[in-house]
């Protein structure tokens, strides 16, 4: 039963007995049942144990991915995470776009795209794009480094780091700034025939931005990081 | 083996495994359920108010343009036919793909998956996760519009000549992609394992 190692497609194994592992838990006190991993897709049981660096372990039902360690991932992520808020600083400071027409020039930034629904009822849009586009990526870049800054040295976490790393996680999906880049190109399409567009520094920054914070979110292994986080192990 | 089987829960952040008694996990605070709490109920809920705002989404203006003094509206839909007529096919099918299809798809893929659920349909399981994931993964990318119009607004302010403003069909269908998104949230993807004769009589 124990872990094998066929290249990049590891399937976990499943302990011998979980219900005999907790046959003991008479007692009313929740315990955790150390070295097992549940599938969050599936709920199957597996034992936590890390696939050789660079492949992945599958759940083996679901063949959901729930190990995948890569060497010096906290090290990426940490310098993923500052290079993405230094780059959202100059997407926010610099133009965006500019447009110009007949003797008429108009210049955008990531700012007047937010406020653009900022008129009268339309006011919660423009803090929800707000939101989408700049806080949210930022606030998971900061939770992210506070969660794991410390842990590069091999120092135990700060307060709360566990706590701090779920909520970056939930935020995920609401981190659209992939979606804002597509939707400036589509936008580009709709305005090339009326006018002369140009683009500005802003729309490099943001769009490495956006390719950077995907490339973190794919190379984290977020199991090796629990353990880390984990006060009992470390 | 999985979790509720063994009378234990599992933590979907961070996967630990414990016993039951804790309703928060300890290392990282997600609440604890060996299955989410009327997880169905809650898909409806958000999936029906999502779907109730994407109808308005598609009938009210999605963008006004005034030239001249002139003001001309366009729907979602009809943004993309004028780009197809002038010819950026693709950009049409991206904004079509993005504002249409991938909504509707979704109501029909969460609506059919917690059908499946409640009802016990013998669809296979894997073929279910997939379409949860893909559900998941791709909601999200409907938001495309939104931002468009945020940037057309922004950029085409030339006073009297032409400028450009947001319809009321941003608001509903912003709010419609966000209510759907979380409807996908609150959907429990142990529940597509589950089956009578197997976990469920553990309730
Ligand atoms: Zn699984
Ligand atoms: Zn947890």
């Amino acid at each position: 039963m124990g872990a094998h190692s066929e290249a990049s497609s590891n399937r976990l194994s499943q302990p011998a007995s979980a219900a005999a592992a907790h046959s003991s838990a008479g007692s009313a006190e929740v315990r955790e049942l150390p070295g097992l991993i549940a599938c969050p897709t599936c709920d199957m049981i597996h034992r936590a144990e890390p696939p050789r660096s660079g492949e992945v372990a599958r759940c083996s039902r679901c063949n959901h991915v729930l190990i995948a360690p890569r060497p010096g991932s906290i090290d990426r992520v940490l310098a993923y995470s500052l290079a993405s808020a230094v780059l959202m600083i100059a997407a926010i400071y610099f133009p965006f776009l500019e447009l110009s027409t007949a003797g008429l020039e108009q210049r955008m930034s990531i700012i007047d795209a937010i406020s653009a629904f900022s008129t009268g009822l339309m006011l919660p849009l423009s803090i929800a794009t707000a939101m989408l586009i700049v806080v949210i990526p930022i606030l998971r870049a900061l939770l992210l480094s506070y969660a794991l800054a410390p842990l590069r040295r091999g120092r135990p976490p700060f307060r709360r780091a566990a706590e701090a790393f779920r909520v970056a996680e939930t935020l995920r999906p609401w981190s659209m700034a992939e979606v804002f880049i597509i939707g400036t190109a589509v936008a580009l399409v709709k305005i090339a025939g009326m006018a002369t567009v140009g683009i500005g520094p802003a729309f490099w920054a943001f769009a490495a931005m956006a390719v950077i914070l995907a490339l973190k979110d794919g190379f984290m292994c977020r199991w090796t990081i629990w353990q880390m986080l984990d006060p009992r192990r470390g | 083996m999985t979790a509720r089987r063994a009378g234990l829960i599992g933590c979907t952040s961070c996967g630990r495994v414990y016993t039951p008694g804790a309703t928060d996990c300890p290392l990282c605070g997600q609440a604890l359920h060996s299955r989410e709490p009327a997880s169905m109920q809650k898909v409806w809920a958000w999936l029906i108010a999502g779907f109730c705002l994407y109808v308005p989404a598609n009938l009210m203006p999605m963008l006004v343009t005034s030239t001249l003094g002139q003001a001309m509206t366009n729907t979602i839909i009809g943004g993309a036919v004028e780009l197809a007529l002038h010819g950026s096919w693709f950009i049409a099918f991206v904004v079509l793909f993005a504002s249409v299809a991938i909504p509707v798809g979704k109501f029909l893929v969460i609506g059919i998956l917690a059908l499946s659920v409640q009802y016990d349909w013998d669809l296979n399981r894997k073929t279910r996760l997939h379409m949860y994931e893909v559900v998941e993964f791709i909601g999200r990318w409907s938001m495309v519009d939104v931002f468009v119009v945020a940037i057309l607004t922004a950029l085409v302010q030339f006073g009297f000549i032409v400028n450009i403003h947001p319809g009321p069909a941003a608001v509903c269908f912003a709010l419609s992609v966000a209510l759907t998104m979380v409807s996908a949230q609150c959907f429990d993807p142990r529940l597509l394992w589950d089956s009578i004769e197997e976990d469920r009589i553990h309730d």
